[in-house]
């Protein structure tokens, strides 16, 4: 098999060229999507007939929870291929990823506390949901907090790549514990989404602000991948002749 | 590199950490006393009655030997790294995943079952009924065995950065989460006097995971530490 593809990602100005093309082809299609969505999903979507119009917050609430773990599993396999095939370029996918991952669980954890106001009657509820979301808050930070520790760039990437991996691999054992660990202390909150009987013009907006907030993702992640390449590579010859 | 100098080595290894800290008592009580202080904290911080501390007892055992055990990763690499003995491990020519597992598990023969004997101390100091006291036992055995192995990948990972401390901290505790719940719910069960062979069994199993994969990771983050 032909791998010259695969070793092309390890070349840093292919990789920032190649991020600089395909950011627009994430970046439209975000913009509509999310802006379609919200028309559907504020507007056209009929209010809840036991929350009303609270259970519009899924919306933001939902895509941003879903991609806070997503991005996880993205960093740790980038972080994993930069280990394994000792390629820069991955690290700095990793590296480029960890900001967004955390304030996407920022605010799926904000927006289930304005949720959880009125519905629960009280901003924090210890909901295994929400409790492994905080624990994956200081993951990211842990994360975030090792690579700003470290000096040295290439050790800083390979220490905090053998750390994604620990996480990755102790994420659903920590999503599983905390499960169990409340279903004993309280009854399991009844959540909407868990219903598999949402009607199609409350879901339709639904999947499409997951498709929009997973290419908004992508978006921003290449343009911080480019960022983060020009960051590591400011005294390359190749960026002067890009750049002017 | 044959097999019987490899658990030559790592009995070496074992033997000269046990050596140093009988000649060094303070670095293996310092914990312990921790331990103590910080449990001793909550009945004059919440309540003397028994009743009401037996209730918060399993919370407030894991939450301490979590705390200790953390304490003692300080001194689990950084001064080896610093006098060179990591290195020697590293171009020994042994496996280095079975010599820092061989560290690890002197670092548990001196934290983690030291806290484990204390525990009925401490537990009866927070009206913990004697019959609990066995399965709370086993409990802390196969979970502290757990918080020396993630506590070894924090302290290979740390080493390459300027200082440890809370960032070592930050790395271990959300990874210790599985180990302080079904610890605290295995204390819980004994307390109340039923069976605890359910979180006994995830603790052991989390232990069996730790001990497969834990070595690898702290070897891997142990050989970027010290480049």
């Amino acid at each position: 098999m032909d791998w010259t593809w695969f070793h092309k990602f390890g070349s840093p100005p292919h990789v920032y060229r190649l991020a600089g093309v395909l950011t627009p082809w994430f970046a439209w299609p975000a913009a509509l999507l999310i802006l379609g969505a919200l028309y559907g999903g504020l507007v056209l979507a009929p209010p809840d007939y036991q929350q009303g119009d609270g259970f519009r917050i899924i919306y933001v609430h939902a895509p941003s929870a879903w991609l806070a773990v997503m991005i996880y599993a993205v960093m740790a396999t980038a972080a994993g291929v930069g280990l394994i095939w000792r390629m820069k370029v991955a690290h700095a996918v990793a590296a480029s990823c960890a900001g967004v991952g955390a304030w996407f669980t920022v605010v799926s954890l904000l927006t289930g506390m304005l949720w959880g106001k009125p519905m629960w009657g009280t901003y924090w509820v210890w909901d295994p949901r929400l409790t492994a979301q905080l624990i994956l808050l200081f993951l990211y930070l842990g994360f975030m907090g090792l690579r700003a520790s470290i000096d040295d760039l290439s050790r800083a990437d390979r220490a905090s790549a053998v750390l994604a991996l620990v996480g990755v691999v102790n994420l659903p054992i920590i999503r599983y514990s905390v499960e169990w660990w409340n279903s004993i202390h309280q009854a399991p909150s009844v959540m909407k989404m868990d219903r598999p009987s949402m009607p199609f013009d409350m879901l339709a907006p639904l999947l499409a602000m997951l498709l929009g907030f997973t290419l908004y993702f992508g978006a921003v992640l290449l343009i911080r991948l480019r960022a983060e390449i020009l960051r590591r590579e400011r005294n390359a010859s190749w960026i002067r002749e890009e750049l002017t | 590199m044959s097999a019987p100098g490899m658990v030559r080595a790592a009995a070496w290894v074992v033997q000269r950490d046990l050596r140093l800290a009988t000649r060094r008592p303070a670095q293996v009580l310092q914990p312990l006393a921790f331990f103590a202080v910080v449990t001793l904290l909550f009945p004059l911080g919440y309540t003397p009655e028994l009743a009401k501390l037996r209730a918060i007892a399993p919370g407030v055992l894991w939450v301490a030997a979590l705390l200790a055990s953390m304490l003692a990763l300080e001194s689990l690499f950084r001064e080896d790294a610093e006098d060179g003995t990591l290195e020697q491990f590293v171009v020994s020519g042994q496996p280095l995943t079975i010599l820092l597992l061989a560290k690890t598990a002197t670092h548990w023969l001196l934290t983690g079952l030291p806290l484990t004997l204390m525990a009925p101390l401490v537990g009866g100091a927070l009206g913990v009924p004697f019959a609990a006291l066995g399965g709370i036992l086993s409990a802390l055995v196969l979970g502290t065995i757990s918080l020396s192995l993630i506590g070894a990948v924090g302290a290979g990972l740390t080493l390459a950065s300027r200082r440890g401390g809370v960032l070592l901290s930050l790395l271990t505790l959300p990874l210790a989460v599985p180990v302080l719940i079904f610890g605290a719910r295995a204390t819980e069960l004994a307390i109340a006097g039923d069976s605890l062979t359910g979180p006994l069994y995830l603790l052991g199993a989390v232990a069996v995971l730790g001990i497969t994969l834990a070595p690898l990771a702290a070897a891997a983050a142990v050989r970027i530490g010290l480049e």
